[in-house]
């Protein structure tokens, strides 16, 4: 008895010194992590002509890289653009998706099985090896160089599907069956019923589509080249280098790309890595 | 409220349980449920699935007009024979190579060691993570800027403790490792979160009845932790190897595929001959003998799963 206790003693012992030691080394390469990113805004808020010293010390802190990028280049209609299209993406993925869940969770139907295998195969087709077709179809279609050549091929996606069933099978069903036995139809259901409690679903799924239609630079790349309409990805692809050694310039611009969703992630932290964690473990 | 109000208008059901009724056994309310995201499916992603299967067969044409001339297997063979073809499969392969493994190792460790630290796990969760949600473009002028010769940070800090820099960016060499950092750096959140998630569902009791037997941290980690989390790991892998094989961005941003065509990845290939050369029937032969690449790992994954799954 009188051992044991002392084995546990020293046990935890060293089990708290070697908390102590990891806690020390996450925090180093936690610090490390940050480092680029803590040089990019410290490099922007240098003059240019500063940049070069490679020294974390500012002699004269300026805003000037953040105006003069506002005020020469087309990042406020890039900004607008990526607005845009990731709110169609989102809106119509989750619209879309939760109905065809819905479908697919609550109603009994002939061929519910086909359906839900011929859209479990979607989740198997990269978006990537799909772009010389789908460049084809919307050239045909006349619609390079709109919202819509961006927006249309993100809205289907086989995955956010499957998030919105899982949920849905996981709802208890004696809500819907009270409203159903009141006479209501599957759509109130849908809305007035399962959506409301779906909440999490719908977050998780919004935000990953926002999230990665803002981000998403292949297909916007391929459709769209007026730079008018361009997305904050294509838009800083295509200026880069353009500033030459104007290099708080360049990090000025690469910090207006990166504050939206910084502040989509300090916001909804929760919700992605929830999101993350959830689904991926579950997929 | 309303269904309040529906209650009172109409207190006993009159329609028969929903599984029976008529509508719903013909399916039509299911299929108007489903029509919305089906007809955007069919259109957008297995048309242009089953379209470019099809031209691949074919000498389409960027530039013109239908599939043009009938190729049967020759833009298979095509390729097959191309050494560009293999060699942009190869620096594929080669940045799957250097990222899969430190982005595994990393995350896991890093998830390990804040699972043991009881305070601040926000501030893990931001300095690690933060990254993965900025665009590629973003993270691409960051990082061309830290790699700059002479004055970029990397080179001047590693100087200031005596180490020569290699060219990064600029070296035949060194450009693939380079950007595989960049790419360690901007992704490895997404797996730490993995991580950390699988380990919260480790139960603590093992841990303390491992303790009450002498067990040290360390051997808690071997004989706990690493077994418990082996699931995790499989699906951190996969999803990672597939990530990684579908990489793009980093080459076309911040080296274009060079120097001398040494970090031309197999997605830019496809880009190149597609909208570049104009040779999309060519380019789509090589998309699907990609797609086929990704569908063979993601089958070895569904093999692993199932074998785990017999174990448990």
């Amino acid at each position: 008895m009188a051992t044991g206790a002392v084995t546990v003693e020293r046990v935890q012992k060293r089990v708290r010194l070697f908390n102590r030691i990891c806690a020390g080394v996450l925090i180093a390469f936690a610090l490390l992590w940050l480092v680029p990113l803590a040089w990019a805004v410290d490099t922007a808020l240098k003059p240019n002509a500063e940049t070069t010293n490679t020294t974390w010390a500012i002699q004269d802190p300026t805003l000037g890289a953040f105006s003069r990028q506002l005020q020469e280049t087309a990042i406020l209609n890039w900004f607008g653009s990526s607005l845009i299209i990731a709110t169609m993406s989102a809106a119509g993925t989750v619209l879309v998706a939760s109905l065809a869940a819905f479908a697919l969770s609550r109603m009994r139907f002939r061929g519910r099985t086909v359906v839900f295998w011929f859209v479990l195969a979607g989740i198997m087709i990269p978006g990537q090896v799909l772009i010389v077709p789908q460049f084809r179809e919307f050239d045909a279609l006349g619609l390079l160089n709109t919202y819509w050549a961006v927006s249309l091929p993100q809205i289907p996606t086989a995955i956010a599907v499957f998030i919105f069933k899982q949920f849905f099978d996981g709802l208890p069903r004696d809500l819907e069956e009270a409203a159903r036995i009141d006479g209501a139809g599957y759509f109130r259901v849908y809305r007035r019923v399962i959506m409301p409690l779906a909440r999490p679903a719908v977050a998780a799924v919004a935000i990953f589509t926002f999230v990665g239609s803002w981000n998403d630079l292949l297909w916007p790349l391929l459709v769209l080249s007026n730079p008018d309409i361009m997305t904050i990805p294509v838009g800083l692809a295509t200026v880069q280098g353009a500033f030459g050694i104007r290099y708080a310039d360049t990090m000025a611009s690469a910090i207006l790309g990166a504050i939206p969703l910084v502040a989509v992630f300090l916001l909804f932290q929760r919700n992605i890595v929830e999101g993350i964690a959830g689904t991926g473990l579950k997929g | 409220m309303s269904t309040g109000t529906a209650t009172r208008a109409r207190p006993v059901p009159p329609v028969p349980a929903p599984p029976s009724s008529r509508g719903a056994r013909s399916g039509l309310p299911a299929f108007g449920f489903l029509a919305p995201f089906l007809i955007l499916y069919l259109a957008f992603i297995i048309g242009p699935a089953l379209y470019g299967l099809v031209m691949s067969f074919f000498n389409t044409s960027l530039v013109k007009p239908g599939l043009s001339g009938f190729a049967g297997l020759d833009n298979y063979a095509e390729a097959l024979r191309s050494p560009d073809f293999w060699s942009s499969l190869w620096h594929t392969v080669w940045f799957t190579i250097l990222t899969t493994p430190p982005l595994i190792l990393l995350a896991f460790l890093f998830a390990l060691l804040a699972d043991r630290v009881a305070r601040g796990r926000w501030f893990f969760r931001l300095a690690f993570f933060a990254p993965f949600i900025l665009p590629s473009a973003v993270v691409a002028l960051i990082w061309i800027f830290i790699y700059t010769p002479v004055i970029g940070l990397a080179e001047v800090t590693l100087g200031k403790i005596g180490i020569t820099a290699p060219v990064w960016l600029g070296s035949e060499t060194w450009a693939m490792p380079s950007l595989a950092i960049t790419t360690i750096w901007w992704t490895l959140g997404f797996n730490f979160i993995l991580y950390l998630a699988g380990l919260q569902e480790v139960p603590r009791e093992l841990y303390e009845a491992a303790a009450m037997d002498g067990a040290g941290p360390w051997q808690q980690v071997r004989r706990i932790t690493i077994p418990m989390l082996a699931r995790t790991t499989t699906l951190v892998a996969v999803l990672q190897v597939i990530a990684s094989l579908k990489v793009f961005d980093q080459m076309y941003l911040m080296t274009q595929g060079g120097p001398n065509f040494a970090t031309r990845s197999i997605l830019q290939y496809v880009y190149d001959e597609g909208f570049t050369n104009f040779r999309v029937g060519y380019a789509a032969a090589v998309s699907t003998l990609f797609f086929l690449i990704v569908l063979a790992v993601s089958a070895v994954w569904f093999t692993l799963v199932r074998r785990q799954e017999r174990e448990v």
